[in-house]
């Protein structure tokens, strides 16, 4: 591992789709890290490629999936070089998933309590009996009322609320180090949604994974992330922390999520929407992904593929607007409130811990 | 980092709409497909489909051709040929060269019968017929009888279903109440009282098949319905008042055709089944008339030492009806998104 | 599920209650008599034998005399056995009828579930195109073709089983091979099917998530979902089976109700061909029935709320 406050270091992953059309370029050179402890939001437009990483980290991809290169180390072992056996070792135990919809992730002809405990018998060689104590006890943690009475129900007696609370159960009663949640809401009407998120963050705390959230909206991201890469045509575009990207977004495409993003002080007029449509990812076009759809776009947009440009040490993004020699835009009048935020921010932190460094400028830099 | 590479001037240049724009409908885009033809490409694609749709060409234009060319009368009797094996010419291989065992021994059948110069290539009957003839007869009645009953079949389905799923309620109940008791009574046993009834023969072999088996087609089309009749634009025709009738035909058959098509192609081979049974048991078709169940029947009488005269209808039979099936499967899988690959 | 099942014991009695009357007026609507297939009779011996089956009352008299039989399990006497109550004649028919019958579904379920699942766990390998194959000639071929085959090649020719002979079970193997073949066929494309759907489920995906093998996932996951459904077409091949007997054991002579039933359809012998109906009836409405309840039974989501669809 390069860190060691890394837990999973994902490198220059490819994976194509093998199709009667052709292939899909559905993920195209993917790196990032997952650091221990923290939550990493994914996000972007659907068919951006965001559940094919995931699929791919748990090594449960389609048949026609073909992984052309990249590595994903996770405790110094590489998870593509294992075996479909040596994977199920990790699956359930060190990584665990939540999926989509609760409506169809849960076996429909199984308890829930025998649902709940099947990974700690898979991998911990318990007893029924045992497993289904310990089962309870999560049941309870993830706060399902009359958890005792609860544990002989079968799925459909649930609620979408509940049933995710339960898949959430079985993904962490292994106390898994990578939990992947892959729009652990997006099918759950708002109100149940947010207190999915606020178990999930407890949750966090109190058994200490890292987390792999999978979103489209950017909306749930702020209060859950720590960091926040942002995904376009199977790409990642721009990372950086929570802040950085909300307050400093440098893509274009980041623009554009933001600005189709409801916030509290947006007036609830209609919001602006991204124009235009994901690019083909059979024949991906050259240069950058994005440019056909920004309003932004450069003559070298449609020539040759930004690389990442380092904003802050912690901050990239794959936009050639960074480059020394590019004309100065200005983004959006909402983007520019929240860069205007952020200074401030950056301000009011700087006079807090006085002898600290100097103001960084988060104009067009280096 | 990559900005120390040097690039060309002009580079920075901004792009306007126009020329991104351009830059989309350059791409050649995705090569979309219609449902239509998604399923077509999807059934080119199905080789056991294809082959079938071929065999069964074929044995159409074969056994309907044989109204106009036939190799030899089917009913011609000739009691001094009778029970020759089969003799195809050039082929020299035992059970297709003319020679059948007797006795341990070897022999020419059409040289003892004094038919040397003579071929029949699937061979001939206890009654010295042509029993490629007699087939082709046979299969003719059998696709005749299979394809009315289906028809009919399908008419009565087709309008049951959606009537019941149109109305829904109480009538949608008592009509699917209807049906169960239907499917109490096994279909061969209302068949034969209704052939009993009408007195058999072929006209009541059809009503008799048309009349039993069009409940499944009934019951698909009906959860079809009701799953579009809520759809948009029913709702829409229905709030401008359009006449049902116009509803059914304009918006709601074409939804339905594909379970309908795939319904029958499972609805024809079931009716070529019924017929052979009944014609085997001694109530369907009666000579001189042929149907590939009554040459079954014949066949099956001599089985023991002229093995051919059942094992050519037999074979004839079985691939029709394996050739329906493959079909029947390749437009679901076709028809059906699901199965994408 | 007391109430729901008072309702469907209420629906099938219903039902019986219809087929009866149906097949009655039915059989009043054909021609014939019992003495179609007797020599000339004097006016006394016609009457005392339209006497001896009633036929000289009123139609609707008839029809409540036959009724009231009938619950009793009385069908009348036989045309073409005068001296037999059609109730004895199928009492001791239906014996061998429901042992190769029942040997038919067991042994074409369970093969066919093997078959099935083994395609969808190895889509599109040579098992998969093997079962395919087994399935479609299975539906293709109609079971008495494969019975006289059957019944040649390895009954005659190779002499392992008797032909045409009614005794222990050896003689029950051939019948049973014979009218299996399409249950077998039947259900292993159904549980292919169903498994295939099945395996591309979410819950089969969260399964693999949580680090079952593929082996436990097909078996703890995968096979009781694909399986529960195929409760619903056991009625379906029951009744494929009851039409496929009537001619299979003609073909191995065994006396059974099916082979009855074609011998009293050729001889017109129709209180016998009614009271055979009302039998094929009542089975398949308790063999409906059953499958229903057993679907309740195995199925949570129905089990529950205590209705069926
Ligand atoms: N099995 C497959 N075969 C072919 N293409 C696939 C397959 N699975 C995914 N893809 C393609 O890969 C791309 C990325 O899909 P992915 O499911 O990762 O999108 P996503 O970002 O998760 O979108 P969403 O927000 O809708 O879940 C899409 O263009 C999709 O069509
Ligand atoms: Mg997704």
């Amino acid at each position: 591992m390069e860190n060691d406050k890394n837990i999973l270091e994902v490198r220059n992953l490819q994976v194509n789709f093998k199709t009667y059309a052709g292939d899909v370029k559905a993920i195209r050179n993917v790196s990032f890290d997952l650091r221990k402890g923290e939550t990493l939001a994914i996000v972007g437009e659907s068919g951006s490629g965001k559940s094919v990483t995931t699929r791919t980290i748990m090594g449960l991809n389609a048949r026609n999936a073909d992984i052309t290169s990249g590595s994903i180390l996770y405790k110094d072992q590489d998870l593509l070089k294992k075996s479909d056996k040596e994977m199920e070792q990790f699956r359930g135990q060190d990584i665990a998933e939540i999926f989509q919809d609760p409506m169809t992730s849960l076996d429909p002809t199984m308890k829930i309590g025998k649902q709940i405990a099947e990974p700690l018998m898979v991998h911990k060689g318990m007893k029924k009996e045992k497993a289904l104590a310990q089962a309870l006890e999560m049941m309870k943690l993830v706060g399902i009322t009359d958890a005792e009475n609860r544990i002989n129900d079968y799925p459909h007696q649930f609620s979408g609320g509940m049933r995710q609370r339960i898949v959430i159960a079985i993904a962490l009663i292994n106390y898994p180090e990578i939990l992947i949640a892959d729009e652990p809401t997006t099918a759950l009407d708002v109100t149940i949604q947010a207190q999915i998120l606020n178990l999930m963050k407890e949750l966090q705390d109190k058994i200490s994974t890292s987390i792999i959230f999978i979103t489209h909206d950017l909306g749930v991201v702020a209060g859950m992330a720590d960091r926040v890469a942002v995904m376009y045509a199977g790409k990642i575009v721009e990372y950086g922390t929570v802040d950085e990207i909300f307050y400093n977004p440098k893509h274009p495409y980041t623009w554009g999520l933001l600005s189709s993003m409801p916030t509290l002080d947006s007036s609830g007029d209609e919001l602006p929407s991204i124009p235009g449509t994901p690019p083909d990812l059979l024949d991906p076009p050259t240069g950058d992904a994005f440019a056909a759809r920004n309003a932004y776009a450069l003559k070298i947009d449609t020539e040759q593929e930004p690389p990442f440009f380092k904003v802050s040490d912690t901050h990239y993004a794959a936009t050639w607007l960074l480059h020394p020699d590019a004309p100065k835009v200005t983004p959006p009048a909402q983007i520019v409130a929240r860069q205007k935020k952020y200074a401030e921010m950056q301000q009011a932190l700087v006079a807090k811990q006085r002898p600290s460094v100097p103001v960084e400028e988060e104009e067009e830099q280096q | 980092m990559a900005d120390t590479v040097k690039l060309p001037e002009d580079s920075f240049k901004r792009i306007n709409a126009d020329d991104r724009a351009a830059l989309d409908s350059e791409k050649i885009a995705a090569p979309s497909l219609t449902f239509a033809q998604d399923a077509w490409r999807r059934l080119r694609k199905n080789k056991g489909a294809w082959v079938s749709l071929i065999v069964l060409a074929i044995v159409f234009i074969m056994a309907f051709g044989s109204l106009v060319v036939s190799p030899h009368n089917p009913n011609a009797v000739n009691p001094s040929y009778a029970n020759l094996p089969s003799k195809i010419p050039g082929i020299g291989i035992n059970g297709f060269n003319g020679t059948l065992v007797q006795a341990g021994q070897r022999i020419d059948a059409y040289k003892q019968a004094g038919a040397s110069s003579k071929f029949y290539i699937m061979g001939t009957d206890y009654l010295g017929r042509d029993l490629f003839s007699r087939v082709l007869y046979g299969t003719r009645i059998s696709l005749i009888i299979a394809l009315v009953a289906t028809l009919f079949d399908l008419t009565i389905g087709v309008t049951y279903g959606m009537f019941s799923g149109w109305k829904g309620g109480r009538i949608d109940t008592i009509m699917q109440r209807i049906i169960e008791i239907i499917l109490s009574i096994p279909n061969l046993v209302v068949i034969v009282l209704l052939i009993l009834i009408l007195k058999p023969g072929m006209t009541s072999i059809i009503i008799a098949i048309a009349l039993t088996s069009w409940t499944n087609m009934a019951r698909l089309v009906r959860a079809q319905t009701m799953e579009i009749k809520e759809q948009e634009y029913i709702l829409a025709a229905r709030t401008l008042g359009e006449r049902p009738l116009k509803i059914a035909f304009k918006h709601l058959l074409p939804n339905l055709s594909s379970v309908i098509i795939i319904n029958t192609m499972f609805t024809i081979p079931n009716a070529i089944f019924f017929e052979a049974t009944l014609s085997y048991i001694g109530i369907g078709i009666s000579s001189p008339q042929a149907s590939l169940g009554t040459l079954l029947n014949d066949g099956q009488k001599n089985f023991q030492f002229l093995p051919y005269q059942m094992w050519w209808p037999a074979l004839i039979l079985s691939i029709i009806m394996l050739a329906f099936n493959l079909l029947g499967d390749g437009l679901r899988d076709a028809f059906d998104p699901r199965t994408k690959e | 599920m007391a109430k729901y099942l008072a309702k469907r014991i209420f629906y099938l009695i219903l039902t019986l209650f219809i087929v009866i009357t149906l097949t009655f007026f039915l059989m009043k609507l054909l021609p014939g008599t019992p003495l179609t297939n007797q020599a000339k009779l004097s006016k006394s011996q016609i009457a005392l034998i339209y006497e001896q089956y009633g036929l000289n009352k009123p139609v609707w008299q008839q029809y409540l005399l036959y009724l009231a039989g009938a619950v009793r399990g009385n069908f009348g006497t036989s045309f073409q056995f005068s001296d037999q109550p059609v109730s004895y004649l199928l009492s001791s028919r239906i014996g061998p009828s429901l042992q190769i019958g029942l040997q038919a579904m067991i042994l074409g379920v369970i093969v066919g579930i093997i078959v099935g699942a083994f395609g969808a766990m190895r889509q599109n390998s040579w098992v998969d195109t093997t079962a395919t194959v087994v399935s479609i000639l299975g539906i293709s071929i109609p079971s008495f073709v494969l019975a006289v085959l059957l019944q040649y090649y390895l009954g005659l020719k190779l002499g392992w089983f008797p032909i045409a002979e009614w005794g222990g079970f050896i003689y029950t193997v051939l019948p049973t091979l014979a009218l299996g073949a399409t249950p077998l066929a039947e259900s292993a494309r159904f549980v292919r099917t169903e498994m295939v759907d099945v395996l591309s489920s979410d819950y089969i995906e969260l399964a693999k998530a949580k680090g079952l093998s593929r082996t436990g996932v097909i078996y703890h996951h995968a096979l009781r979902n694909s399986l529960i459904p195929l409760i619903t077409i056991v009625g379906p091949l029951a009744v494929n089976i009851m039409t496929g007997s009537m001619v299979v054991e003609n073909i191995f002579s065994i006396p059974g109700i099916g082979e009855q039933f074609v011998k009293s359809v050729l001889t017109n012998d129709y209180p016998t061909i009614m009271g055979l109906t009302i039998i094929y009836s009542f089975m398949l409405c308790v063999v409906l029935l059953f499958t229903d309840i057993l679907y309740g039974i195995v199925d949570p989501r129905i089990r529950i709320t205590g209705k069926a669809n």
